[in-house]
């Protein structure tokens, strides 16, 4: 069993983990996931690190509570143990001197950049980041993240925090730092990381965007994380997760990403779920 | 053994009770019920005990044949289970998954006189009747001090480890899925073998002192260089575990799976209790199964189960079916339909990317081709559409990459497999050895586990001669 340290709401709907994973833990890097089962019986779900600590043996992971099991996950108190952690799964993101980076951050996502821009700053790029939410009570880290980036921009779509608007406004965003990024990372929903794509292919910066799909096994073998990019079918467990923005077949993902949205909320809607209070 | 008074021929070979066909066509148990003890007497007692036995040299772990089944004639179970363990490690899933009529069986003197004698039955009745017996203490030898990693614990991975605790080596498995058995349990269904027969042969295991370590993936949570280390040879069993979709347009929509994701949601996941266990499995009314290898009859006896009308799409003819023909026979008895001579060339979506049927073309057999097997042609103008709300590609898998990307240093061959010696399963790279489905690309259980046994074989060689060169 892997031992919960903390577990805890941080924002309505996101719960944010710390849980002993001392292997995953020591071998990490920025980008990558890992597996999660809740419970014996239970599903196989893939979840971005969003921080370790390779001395504790810990890592940190932020996740939405949508289907059975990350409701279920989101009532654990800590203490209690997890059947499975398994991983680091996926190719770690590409970390290299590009100079001016911009990091797009949403929902989980803003937990997941959090490591990609340390990476990215601590070998010397200019690191922006921005984070955007619908309000700004749905905002988390931001302390955190200021520290791994040159500038911290907030954007929310009621304008209860930073600037008011949603991430179309990302052409008129970079078009105020002083350095044109030489590259955009964003991690997120995949609307967010969709509309990200689309503003920055007209200003032709490379996009890197991580997908989330669904997964069983995370290692190559069941193959329902294939997505198209570039007009080849990819796995995004072991050819991703990362993969050129500008290249998705968005439409194709979106579709595939809801195959099971009605059966993932059966069991909550069973009596063998948490239906009970 | 042989007998000296020449003995009346039995050539009625005993069937083993089975469901009846409309019954197990409503549920996940097992299919063959296996002999009673009075059967597998009779079935043993008709055996020739021949002193040039033919069926040995074609059992790939080279089990003592005539030995058991002697044992088995005489009553004498336990003696016939310390004869078959000692030769193979995991005789209840043999007995249920090997294909006994291409090997021992095939090669038994009675095939020509239609009396084959049912080996694989004896062998899965032995090994449940151990696995029923009181668990007898277990003597291990003096530990060598030697430690071998295993990589993957499927029937390559369990081999190795099961032949090299007993020589007193230490093993530690590495398993990337949270159970042990690999495609033993996320591939093969329960019908055809049951999750708990694998249970108690791993749990054999562990008793003779196998380390397990599931969700663990080598080559992520840690390399091969990293075991290396620690360990004083690595044996790679990682399995076929990459799925391959036939060529054509359409094969990304919803409802659209490779065998692997259909077969782990219902086995590994336990599907088939939904929504008691939560990972989602959709209700389909229409199953196509692309295929006709033993994993084709998995998909579409499975889909059947789940109360799908479920067919097998195969370009060939029934003759050319790559899968057993006790499993296609089953499959046909269950009321699984099979098109044969047919090519699905597209997958067809409606307007929210879910699969709605399949353009077909009709096939007609040609010449024989390499394999020797008439090779299927188009017939032109003879496309059709046939509607189905759920394609399963059965097609087979390519080794998995795993490993291969991150060992850089190891020698991979032209299908993305690791090239190992087949004599000796070493590899390119020194303490490392690899068997099974990761060097031959998807092939059957027993084939691994034949693999796995001349892996230890020359892993136990090199431990025992540390200086010896690679």
């Amino acid at each position: 069993m892997f031992k919960l340290i903390e577990n805890r709401p941080l924002v309505p709907n996101l719960h944010m983990l710390r849980v002993e994973a001392p292997e995953v833990a020591r071998s990490v890097q920025p980008g990558q996931f890992v597996i999660v089962r809740v419970e014996e019986d239970g599903e196989r779900i893939p979840l971005s690190v969003a921080d370790w600590d390779s001395e504790q043996g810990t890592i940190t992971l932020i996740y939405m509570t949508i289907g059975a099991t990350t409701h279920r996950l989101s009532r654990l108190p800590a203490g209690d143990g997890l059947p499975t952690v398994a991983g680091p799964l996926g190719n770690a993101m590409e970390i290299d001197h590009f100079g001016s980076v911009v990091c797009v951050g949403g929902c989980y996502g803003i937990g997941s950049i959090y490591p990609i821009a340390r990476a990215l700053r601590e070998i010397g790029n200019t690191v922006t980041i921005i984070i955007e939410a619908r309000s700004s009570y749905l905002l988390y880290w931001q302390e955190k993240l200021k520290q791994v980036s040159d500038r911290l921009i907030v954007i929310t779509r009621d304008g209860s925090g930073g600037l008011k608007g949603h991430i179309d406004n990302l052409p008129a965003i970079i078009e105020r730092l002083p350095q044109r990024p030489q590259r955009v990372i964003a991690n997120g929903c995949n609307f967010l990381m969709m509309r990200a794509s689309e503003q920055t292919r007209p200003l032709a910066i490379p996009t890197i965007v991580s997908l989330n799909t669904l997964m069983i096994d995370g290692t190559g073998m069941c193959g329902v994380c294939r997505v198209t990019v570039d007009d080849t079918v990819k796995f995004a467990c072991v050819d991703g997760p990362h993969f050129d923005g500008h290249k998705v077949d968005w439409a194709e993902l979106n579709k595939r990403r809801q195959a099971y949205l009605r059966e993932e909320t059966i069991p909550l809607r069973s009596s063998a779920g948490t239906a009970e209070q | 053994m042989a007998e000296t008074a020449p003995k009346k021929l039995d050539l009625q070979r005993r069937p083993m009770p089975k469901q009846e066909p409309e019954v197990r066509s409503q549920n996940f148990d097992e299919v063959a019920l296996g002999y009673t003890p009075e059967l597998a007497m009779e079935e043993a007692r008709r055996c020739l005990m021949c002193k040039r036995p033919q069926c040995v040299p074609h059992c790939p772990v080279e089990v003592d044949i005539p030995g058991f089944i002697h044992c088995i004639a005489e009553g004498d179970f336990s003696g016939g289970v310390r004869i078959l363990k000692g030769k193979n490690a995991l005789p209840s899933i043999c007995g249920r998954v090997c294909p006994q009529e291409e090997q021992c069986e095939g090669s038994c003197v009675l095939a020509k006189r239609g009396g084959t004698i049912a080996i694989g039955r004896l062998e899965r009745f032995l090994g449940d009747w151990a696995s029923a017996q009181e668990q007898q203490s277990i003597d291990l030898p003096t530990p060598t001090g030697k430690r071998v990693a295993v990589i993957g614990g499927g029937p390559a991975g369990l081999t190795v480890a099961a032949d090299l605790v007993q020589l007193g080596h230490e093993v530690v498995i590495y398993e990337a899925l949270h159970k042990m058995g690999g495609v033993l349990v996320y591939g093969i269904p329960e019908f055809r073998l049951p999750k708990k027969t694998v249970e108690t042969e791993v749990d054999y295991l562990r008793r003779l002192g196998v380390e397990m370590k599931p969700d663990y993936i080598v080559g992520k949570t840690r390399t091969i260089d990293s075991l290396l280390e620690e360990f004083d040879a690595v044996f790679v069993g990682a399995g076929a575990g990459l799925p391959w979709f036939s060529e054509m347009p359409g094969n990304n929509l919803n409802g659209v799976y490779s065998a692997n994701e259909y077969l782990t949601r219902i086995n590994l996941m336990k599907g088939f209790s939904f929504p008691k266990t939560i990972t989602p499995v959709r209700e389909h009314q229409r199953v196509a199964v692309i295929g006709g290898g033993n994993v084709a009859m998995d998909c579409a006896r499975s889909a059947l189960r789940l109360g799908a009308r479920s067919t097998i799409l195969y370009r060939r003819s029934r003759d050319e079916l790559p899968a057993r023909l006790e499993e296609v026979e089953n499959a046909e008895e269950e009321g699984v339909e099979f098109s044969f001579l047919t090519l699905p060339t597209r997958c067809v979506g409606d307007d929210n990317g879910w699969v709605k049927g399949l353009e077909c073309i009709r096939m007609e057999l040609g010449e024989p081709d390499a394999s020797g097997r008439r090779s299927p042609m188009p017939v032109e103008g003879s496309e059709y559409f046939l509607p189905f709300d759920a394609v399963i590609h059965a097609i087979g898998n390519s080794p998995n990459p795993l490993i291969p990307a991150t060992t850089p240093d190891i020698e991979i061959g032209r299908k993305g497999n690791i090239v190992a010696d087949e004599a000796t399963g070493k590899t390119s790279k020194p303490r490392v050895w690899a068997g099974g489905d990761v060097v031959t690309g998807a092939a059957t259980v027993i084939l691994a586990m034949g693999a796995g046994r001349k892996a230890a074989r020359s892993i136990h060689e090199y431990l025992s001669n540390p200086g010896s060169e690679w």
